[in-house]
C-alpha cells in the first residue's frame, strides 16, 4: 500500500498513455475504414523521384552522426546528475552549507568543461571535412 | 485536484477516507481530466495548423485559407476529414509493424507532456514532484518515434530526415535541459506549479527578469526548443528541398497526419513550458499564490479564469513568435546548427547554470543586489519592447500597409 500511495501521482500518466495510444488507433482505424484500397505495386514503392531505387536505403551514414550520439550521452547523463543538485540548492543554503555545494559543483563542471574542451580539441565538433 | 474531490465528497455528505467510492471519483476525475487534455492538444494543434497559414498568409501579403467557415478558421476540420478519406499506403519495402508504431510513440511522447503543463492556477492534471523533469524525459520519446519512423520506411530519403533529426532533437535536449534548469534553481523545486509560484505577478518578479543568465537562459531555451520541434530555422530533418520531406516521406494520409500534429501541438507545448518556467506562468499582477489560495466563491472563480486567460495569453503570444520566426529567418546548414548548439549554446548553458548559483548565493547574503537587478533588466526589456514598437509604428506610417484587406480577406 505504501508503494501504491507513491506512485498514485502518476496514474494520470498511465491514464494519459492509454488515451493517447487509443486515440492515435481510432483515428488510424477510422482512416483505414474510410480510406479507398486500391493499392498497386507502383504506389508500394519507396519514393525515389520517379525512379527504381539504387542501393540498400540502410546504407552507412557519417560517422559525424555517432559522435553525436557519443557526446550526447556523456553530456545529457551528466546533466542528469545536476538537476538534483540544482533542485536542493536552496536547502543546502538554508543549512550554511550553500557555497559548499556551490564548489563541489564548480569541481564536477570544471571535469565536464575538460571533458568539451577534450572533444573541442579533437575535431569532434567540426562537421565540415 | 485531490483536495477538491474531498470537498465536493464532503458536501455529499459523506467522509472521503471511509467512502468506498472516494478511489473511484478520483479515477474518473483522472480520467476526464486525461481526456479533456488529450482533446486540448488534438484541437489546438489543428487550430495552430489555420492560424499558421493565415499568420504566413498576412506576412507574404497573400490571402491564404478563407473560404471554409468565417475566416477559414474550419479549414482544419476539412483538412483532418480529407486526410482520413485518404489511402491508407504503407510501402511494400517498409517494415510494416515499426511503421505503423512510429506515430505512436509520437503521440505518446506529445501527450503525456500534458501531464503536468499547468493551465491556470488550479487546472493540471497531476502537479508532480519531478514535473519539468518529467517533461524532459517524456518529449525525449519523439526522437524514438522520429528513428522508428526514418529506419522502417526502407527509403533513403526518411533515413536521411530521421538521423538529421535526432542528431539535433539529441543535440539540442542539453542545452534545453540546463536552460531549464536556472528556474529549478532558483525556485528550488522541480514542480512546474511550485515554480510559478515561487514567481511572481509583475514582469519584475519574474525568472527571466532575475539576473542575467537567467536572461539568457530563456532565450538558450527558446533557441533550443525551436530545433527540438524541428521549427524554421531548424527545420532541416524536413527541409522539403533537399530531403524531400524527411522521415515522414514515405508516410500519407492520416498516418502523415500525426506527425503534423505533434509539430504544432509542440508549439504550444513549447511556449507553456516557456512561460511557465520564465514568465510568470498564471500569476495575477498583485495576487499573491498565498492569497488566490484564500480566495472562495465568485472571487475565485473570476481570479482562475483571468488566470486562465493570462496563461494563454503569454503561451498564444510566443506561439505567434514561432510562426513569425518562420516566415522571417532562412534555414540554417547543419554545420551551422550543430555548431551553435555544440560551441555556444552548450557551455553558455553550462556557464549560466553556474553564474544563477552564484547569483543566488550572493543576493542571499546582500538581497537588494538580487531586487536592483531584477528593476534594471526589466527596465531594459521595457526599453527595448517600446523601441522595436515605436519603429515598426514608424516603418508602416512611412511606407503604410501595402495589404488589400478589402477583397477576399
Amino acid at each position: 500500500m505504501r508503494a501504491l500511495d507513491y506512485l498514485s501521482p502518476y496514474l494520470p500518466v498511465l491514464i494519459l498513455l492509454l488515451f493517447a495510444g487509443v486515440l492515435c488507433a481510432l483515428i488510424g482505424a477510422a482512416a483505414t475504414f474510410l480510406g479507398p484500397k486500391r493499392i498497386t505495386a507502383i504506389k508500394e514503392t519507396a519514393f525515389e523521384c520517379g525512379s527504381p531505387s539504387i542501393g540498400d536505403s540502410h546504407s552507412r551514414h557519417s560517422v559525424k552522426f555517432y559522435l553525436v550520439a557519443l557526446l550526447f550521452v556523456v553530456f545529457d547523463v551528466e546533466s542528469v546528475f545536476i538537476y538534483p543538485w540544482g533542485s536542493l540548492l536552496r536547502d543546502f543554503q538554508a543549512e550554511g552549507l550553500g557555497w559548499f555545494a556551490y564548489v563541489e559543483m564548480l569541481s564536477f563542471m570544471a571535469t565536464l568543461a575538460l571533458g568539451l574542451v577534450y572533444v573541442w580539441r579533437k575535431g569532434a565538433l567540426e562537421w565540415n571535412p | 485536484m485531490q483536495d477538491f474531490i474531498d470537498n465536493l465528497i464532503r458536501s455529499w455528505g459523506h467522509d472521503p477516507a471511509a467512502w468506498p467510492w472516494t478511489q473511484f471519483l478520483y479515477l474518473a476525475f483522472m480520467g476526464a481530466a486525461a481526456f479533456i487534455v488529450v482533446n486540448f492538444a488534438a484541437i489546438s494543434a489543428g487550430i495552430f495548423s489555420w492560424a499558421e497559414r493565415r499568420v504566413a498568409a498576412r506576412m507574404q501579403s497573400r490571402v491564404g485559407p478563407n473560404r471554409v467557415g468565417p475566416f477559414g478558421f474550419l479549414q482544419w476540420v476539412a483538412d483532418a476529414v480529407k486526410l482520413l478519406l485518404k489511402e491508407d499506403l504503407v510501402p511494400a519495402e517498409a517494415d510494416a509493424v515499426l511503421f505503423r508504431a512510429a506515430p505512436y510513440f509520437m503521440m505518446v511522447g506529445f501527450a503525456c507532456v500534458f501531464v503536468c503543463l499547468p493551465f491556470s492556477h488550479k487546472l493540471i492534471v497531476a502537479d508532480l514532484n519531478i514535473g519539468i523533469f518529467y517533461i524532459l524525459a517524456v518529449t525525449a520519446l519523439i526522437v524514438v518515434g522520429i528513428i522508428m519512423s526514418g529506419w522502417s520506411s526502407n527509403s533513403k530519403w526518411s533515413l536521411f530526415g530521421a538521423i538529421r533529426s535526432a542528431a539535433q532533437i539529441i543535440s539540442y535536449e542539453i542545452p534545453a535541459g540546463m536552460a531549464l534548469m536556472i528556474p529549478v534553481l532558483l525556485a528550488g523545486t522541480l514542480s512546474t506549479q511550485g515554480i510559478i509560484r515561487a514567481q511572481g505577478g509583475w514582469p519584475w518578479q519574474w525568472f527571466i527578469f532575475d539576473n542575467p543568465a537567467a536572461f539568457a537562459a530563456f532565450f538558450i531555451y527558446f533557441i533550443s526548443a525551436l530545433a527540438e520541434g524541428n521549427r524554421t530555422p531548424f527545420d532541416l530533418p524536413e527541409a522539403e528541398s533537399e530531403l524531400v520531406s524527411g522521415y515522414n516521406t514515405e508516410y500519407s494520409g492520416m498516418r502523415f497526419s500525426y506527425f503534423f500534429l505533434v509539430e504544432w501541438g509542440n508549439m504550444w507545448v513549447m511556449s507553456a513550458i516557456a512561460t511557465t518556467m520564465f514568465l510568470g506562468g498564471w500569476q495575477l499582477p498583485g495576487l499573491s499564490p498565498a492569497r488566490f489560495d484564500a480566495l472562495t466563491g465568485g472571487v475565485a472563480v473570476i481570479a482562475e479564469i483571468a488566470s486562465l486567460a493570462l496563461f494563454a495569453f503569454k503561451t498564444l503570444f510566443f506561439v505567434f513568435v514561432v510562426m513569425w520566426l518562420r516566415w522571417t529567418l532562412p534555414r540554417i546548414r547543419v554545420d551551422q546548427m550543430m555548431n551553435m548548439c555544440w560551441k555556444y549554446l552548450v557551455p553558455a548553458s553550462f556557464a549560466g547554470a553556474l553564474f544563477v548559483a552564484a547569483w543566488m548565493l550572493l543576493v542571499h547574503e546582500a538581497p537588494w543586489l538580487g531586487q536592483a537587478m531584477r528593476f534594471a533588466l526589466t527596465a531594459i526589456a521595457a526599453v527595448t519592447v517600446a523601441a522595436f514598437a515605436l519603429r515598426t509604428l514608424k516603418n508602416l506610417r512611412d511606407t503604410g500597409d501595402k495589404f488589400d484587406f478589402t477583397s477576399n480577406w
